[in-house]
């Protein structure tokens, strides 16, 4: 157990909360009267607020970026590979803010909190969030830690969708905009995968109309499923031949269906467990709709560079080869619009195996290029 | 600076917008974005030309001349620049044409495979020349399509495209009298600017 932390980790941290008693109308028509988000920082705000830094997640990720919550914690947060001293998000630098989504199931008010209307759980009756909705409501939180302008809003995958549409919403609120491993909107495919990730919690006989929670049970078997069609997606062909190839748990086949016999079988199993037991299923749900629904070209009849136009960012976009799930071409098309609207914006094209994975990973020219960007952010 | 881009900036009017193709570590626009208020984009495929361009905040965007221009609407750019990458390219006589349909005019710079030390080298040793300049042996080069002066503007005249500028220079990029009266003898490195055959000069 780490009792000393590494000199480049931010160390202990502890979530901290805000309640926003102010009713937030989201795009669905429906509006929040009141509701809490749960966020983490790490560095020192300056005294001119130009440091900060504000972290959006990705479809199954929250608030615990860097560091451990406590000395024995397994695993740091999710991006402590580029969050902390010296590294490239550099805490000595930056004040780096990391919240929970609102719809989430990390402490943030979503499905899983008490609808104060009914003294039960929201369950089903959650309102549908966007993209569009969480950057306001990270706005609302910007303005209560006394935030006006962002140095830079980063975020990889659903995350990078976010800083996209934080340039576009609040163009004045942002310098430096980072979308990593992301898409300026979903394909076909994509919506066809998290179609069955859906089908897979909906058909399942605990989900009761999403309020599994009143029933006291979770539609764990959809769970599984949904996370493990949903890994799939994560790694490349290669990252999967490389980790598991055909291997076998034991020597021998069984001639059945019941037992795990491939090593990656057993591997999806323990992924769709271990998500199954700290994920709810109505916010896998509505992540994925948020995904679905994230096209902010649409208001401009499919013109990307149009409605990218108003943002007055520096833009860095960065794509990883094998990833197939959000690949390059799609990166591309984000840059591609910011050269036609004229932005300033950089691109990389990362040679990494791990697939959509790999922008969590410490990929030596990831992480050079990504500390290169942000050493350049003056605050 | 590098000669070559002092010779080429004088080309490049205040103000515009250019297009770097192979812009190295982004030393042409670093420049013309201090001196001369230029904007504008380069494209490198290096990592760390690329990573050297982050840092002096250069607008670089990984991307691959061999896959063509096809990302860049027509009359983008009042100038795209290639230095030294011509002979490089899969395709040069598209990649020109791709040129001009993006940028108003280009400005390119490759080295002159009719300079009389290759000549030398082919005529007495009967060897490819290698050279200070282009060290490569034929089997590991990346230069891939070598052209003489001559070559050049005769691709230029079948393209029917209007040469604007040219300029034989030898390695340190000194013009002297004997490169201006024999270059494509004398002259190491050809910088030249074209237009399309509808544009007209600046």
């Amino acid at each position: 157990m780490p009792t000393v932390f590494a000199e480049d980790s931010v160390g202990l941290v502890s979530p901290q909360t805000l309640r926003f008693a102010e009713p937030l109308t989201l795009a669905c028509g429906r509006s929040l009267a009141d509701y809490q988000l749960v966020y983490e920082t790490y560095g020192q705000l300056n005294a001119s607020a130009s440091n900060a830094v504000l972290i959006c997640h990705a479809l199954s990720g929250h608030h615990h970026a860097a560091g451990y919550h406590r000395v024995d914690e397994r695993k740091p947060g999710w991006w402590d590979s580029c969050i902390g001293p010296g590294k490239p998000i550099d805490t000595n630098k930056f004040f780096v803010v990391s919240l929970n989504n609102l719809g989430g199931c990390n402490g943030s008010t979503g499905p899983s909190s008490i609808n104060p209307a009914s003294g039960k759980p929201f369950g089903a009756d959650f309102p549908m969030m966007t993209v569009e909705d969480w950057v306001h409501s990270q706005a609302r939180l910007a303005d209560r830690l006394g935030i006006g302008q962002w140095a830079a809003v980063v975020g990889g995958s659903l995350g990078g969708m976010q800083a996209l549409q934080w340039s576009i919403s609040y163009p004045e609120r942002v310098r430096h905009c980072l979308a990593i491993a992301s898409a300026p909107k979903l394909s076909a495919q994509n919506i066809a995968f998290n179609e069955v990730a859906r089908q897979a919690i909906l058909s399942d006989p605990d989900f009761h109309g999403g309020h599994f929670q009143e029933q006291g049970v979770i539609p764990k078997r959809g769970l599984i499923l949904a996370r493990m069609v949903g890994h799939i997606t994560y790694l490349s062909d290669d990252a999967m031949g490389e980790k598991f190839g055909r291997d076998l748990k034991s020597d021998k086949l069984n001639y059945d269906f019941h037992s795990v016999e491939f090593q990656v079988e057993s591997y999806l199993r323990y992924q769709g467990e271990e998500f199954s037991g700290r994920f709810d299923a109505n916010t896998y749900l509505l992540m994925t709709k948020a995904l679905d629904y994230f096209d902010p070209a649409a208001a401009h009849a499919g013109d990307l560079a149009k409605t990218l136009a108003p943002a007055s960012a520096d833009f860095c976009v960065m794509s990883f080869t094998t990833d197939w799930r959000f690949s390059p071409a799609r990166s591309r098309e984000i840059v591609d619009a910011l050269m036609a609207a004229k932005k300033n914006v950089c691109y990389l094209e990362i040679d990494a195996p791990q697939g959509h994975d790999a922008f969590l990973i410490p990929i030596p020219r990831y992480l050079q290029a990504f500390s290169a960007y942000m050493h350049r952010i003056s605050v | 600076m590098r000669a070559d881009l002092d010779i080429i900036q004088d080309w490049i009017p205040a103000g515009s917008r250019v297009l770097d193709l192979g812009c190295g570590d982004g030393e042409l626009l670093a420049w013309l974005r201090e001196h001369k208020q230029v904007s504008g984009y380069g494209l490198e495929i290096d990592a760390d030309n690329i990573a050297q361009c982050l840092r002096k905040g250069i607008n670089v965007i990984e991307q691959d001349l061999d896959q063509g221009l096809g990302n860049f609407a027509s009359n983008s750019f009042d100038v795209v620049v290639m230095t030294q990458a011509l002979q490089a390219v899969q395709y040069p006589d598209k990649l020109l044409e791709e040129m001009l349909r993006v940028g108003r005019q280009c400005i390119i710079t490759f080295p002159n495979f009719g300079h009389w030390r290759c000549r030398w080298d082919l005529a007495r040793k009967g060897r490819m020349p290698v050279s200070e300049f282009l060290p490569y042996t034929w089997y590991n080069t990346p230069n891939i399509h070598f052209c003489t002066f001559l070559d050049f503007e005769a691709l230029c005249h079948q393209m029917q495209l209007r040469v604007l500028d040219r300029l034989a220079v030898d390695r340190l990029h000194r013009h002297s009298l004997a490169s201006r009266l024999w270059p494509n003898l004398l002259g190491e490195i050809g910088i030249y600017r074209v237009s399309g055959p509808s544009q007209t000069a600046v």
